[in-house]
């Protein structure tokens, strides 16, 4: 049992640093980023190659690749959502060129890394086992588990506290208002793009490290589990996609433990489809409507 | 009087309707000045283009000598001009605390974030009922209380120029006296104003000259109590009698 539950907070700690990043921008643009998984694939072959090719360590690699993630995210900002913005069906174009961008940015990784699975070398990172009371974990799913809730525990904090996140939250709620304050909105949807895409990057580096297995399609597999975290939590929500990501890792574990892996995703997705029933707007989703 | 705002040629259109045709008036430093008319006459436009959230068509908008016709909003407020807009912009899901804290951080203070707390604590010594709801969500708030925090945040901005939309708008009456009493103690604390109102009769009792528009272009103008006792006024915007009231 104690396994189990170390083994769902360790999932659910990756999907929850996945969907806050997705959450973060549809927060302030309305619009899913539907690039957010390629971008967590190649911030994963980032952290490969600097790691396997640069012969660089593990900890000076990681935050070279969510560098290059969230500049990746200011590089999808500029190309997939501000020439469209203004545009009255922004909604739906905006997911349709992020689509598409995605698709580039795999087609990319296939051409350079092919499409076979590859693996960090041997001794990335130290193999060691640790018993917390009846359960082990190794060294790296602690680590994971801890870099993702420090991870999100700063964001939540720049979110709170920071001038640049009473701007992003003010973006979120208002573009107009916070246009009348003074603030320069484009540079802050830029800015959080940055933020969401490193922490995608991030929780595409742990995944990789976690599972010692990157392809270019390894984003899709995270890509409707963290749509399905935003949903839980209430769109645009960041505790909310927190506490939908560590329950999605949670009940996974538990239902493969209880009935099956075949049955994983299945109960995954009826847990959801009942939330909704009782909460339309998910776990902690805003019921205000946001101004134009 | 030297002119502190001057703008010069204004035109804005949406699509093939011309909002502002061509509208030229000037802010003396210290002066408020009351832009009145009907619905649709151009005024929100008016202030909306000065502010940078509406490009002109054509035209100018200078601020101490400074060209900013067609700059973005944050560079006009950068330049000093901070609006309270119609409809106040209250940011609902954040503190009413965080809302004062916003208007402090648009621009920079000369001595620093202390001074910037410090002005936030002066206007909620300022507006008592503002301190007593310092941590509520600003959404929570009634109209006037909303109005005041507007002025208030758009105060902390530090306004070379306050423009101010409609602030009467959707208020009592007992709220609407102490609105624009509120407004005129800050004319008088050296505050340069642009006031647009509905509310004609309180434009022109608060402010010093006045300008009245219709279909986008000055009608008239002139000192705001010369235009008060014009029949023209009174009969279009004051009832017909202004002193019955």
């Amino acid at each position: 049992m104690g396994q189990q539950a170390l083994n769902g907070v360790f999932v659910g700690s990756i999907y929850a640093l996945f969907a806050v990043g997705y959450t973060l921008v549809f927060g302030v643009l309305d619009i899913l980023n539907l690039a957010h998984q390629a971008v967590f694939m190649l911030a994963a072959f980032a952290a490969l190659l600097l790691v396997a090719d640069a012969h660089l360590p593990l900890w000076a690699a990681m935050p070279l690749a969510v560098l290059f993630a969230g500049l990746l995210g200011i590089l999808l900002e500029r190309l997939a959502f501000r020439p469209l913005r203004g545009r009255a069906d922004s909604n739906i174009s905006g997911l349709i060129s992020s689509l598409a961008m995605g698709t580039v940015f795999e087609a990319i990784a296939l051409q350079i890394f092919g499409p076979d699975t590859s693996r960090f070398p041997h001794g990335t990172f130290p193999d060691r086992l640790i018993r917390i009371g009846g359960a082990s974990a190794s060294l790296l799913q602690l680590c994971i588990i801890a870099i993702s809730v420090v991870l999100m525990a700063l964001l939540t904090l720049l979110l709170a506290r920071t001038r640049l996140g009473r701007q992003i939250r003010a973006v979120a709620e208002s573009p107009r208002a916070a246009r009348i304050l003074g603030v320069n909105v484009d540079r802050v949807i830029a800015a959080a793009f940055f933020i969401s895409s490193s922490l995608g990057g991030a929780a595409g580096v742990l995944f990789a490290l976690a599972f010692n297995s990157i392809s270019p399609d390894v984003g899709r597999s995270v890509e409707l589990k963290g749509l399905a975290v935003i949903i839980l939590g209430g769109m645009g929500s960041i505790p909310g996609a927190v506490i939908a990501g560590f329950a999605l890792g949670l009940i996974e574990v538990f239902t493969v433990a209880g009935f099956g892996s075949s049955y994983r995703d299945a109960v995954s997705f009826a847990v959801l489809f009942v939330v909704l029933l009782a909460r339309p707007r998910g776990l902690l989703g805003q019921a205000a409507a946001r101004e134009a | 009087m030297t002119a502190l705002l001057e703008v010069r040629d204004l035109r804005v259109r949406y699509g093939h309707v011309e909002a502002v045709r061509g509208l030229s008036f000037s802010v003396g430093a210290g002066e408020m000045v009351a832009l009145i008319g009907p619905n649709g006459a151009g005024k929100s436009s008016t202030l909306n283009a000065i502010a940078g959230l509406v490009r002109p068509a054509s035209g100018s908008v200078k601020l101490q000598g400074r060209e900013l016709v067609g700059a973005p909003a944050h560079a006009t407020m950068a330049a000093g001009i901070v609006l309270v807009p119609e409809g106040r912009a209250i940011l609902g899901r954040m503190s009413v605390e965080e809302n004062l804290v916003m208007g402090a951080e648009a621009r920079p203070w000369p001595a620093g974030r202390e001074e910037a707390q410090a002005a936030v604590e002066q206007q909620f010594a300022r507006f008592p009922s503002l301190q007593r709801r310092r941590h509520a969500l600003a959404g929570a708030l009634s109209g006037g209380e909303q109005q005041m925090l507007a002025i208030a945040r758009g105060l902390l901005a530090r306004p070379v120029i306050l423009l101010l939309d409609e602030p009467s708008m959707g208020l009592a009456p007992q709220l609407v006296q102490q609105i624009f009493q509120m407004i005129a103690d800050i004319h008088r604390a050296g505050t340069t104003i642009l006031l647009v109102e509905q509310n004609a009769r309180m434009a022109l009792k608060t402010a010093q000259n006045a300008f009245v528009l219709e279909r986008g272009e000055i009608a008239l103008h002139g000192p705001a109590p010369q235009l008060a006792a014009d029949p023209r006024v009174q009969a279009a915007y004051l009832g017909g009698d202004v002193e019955a009231r």
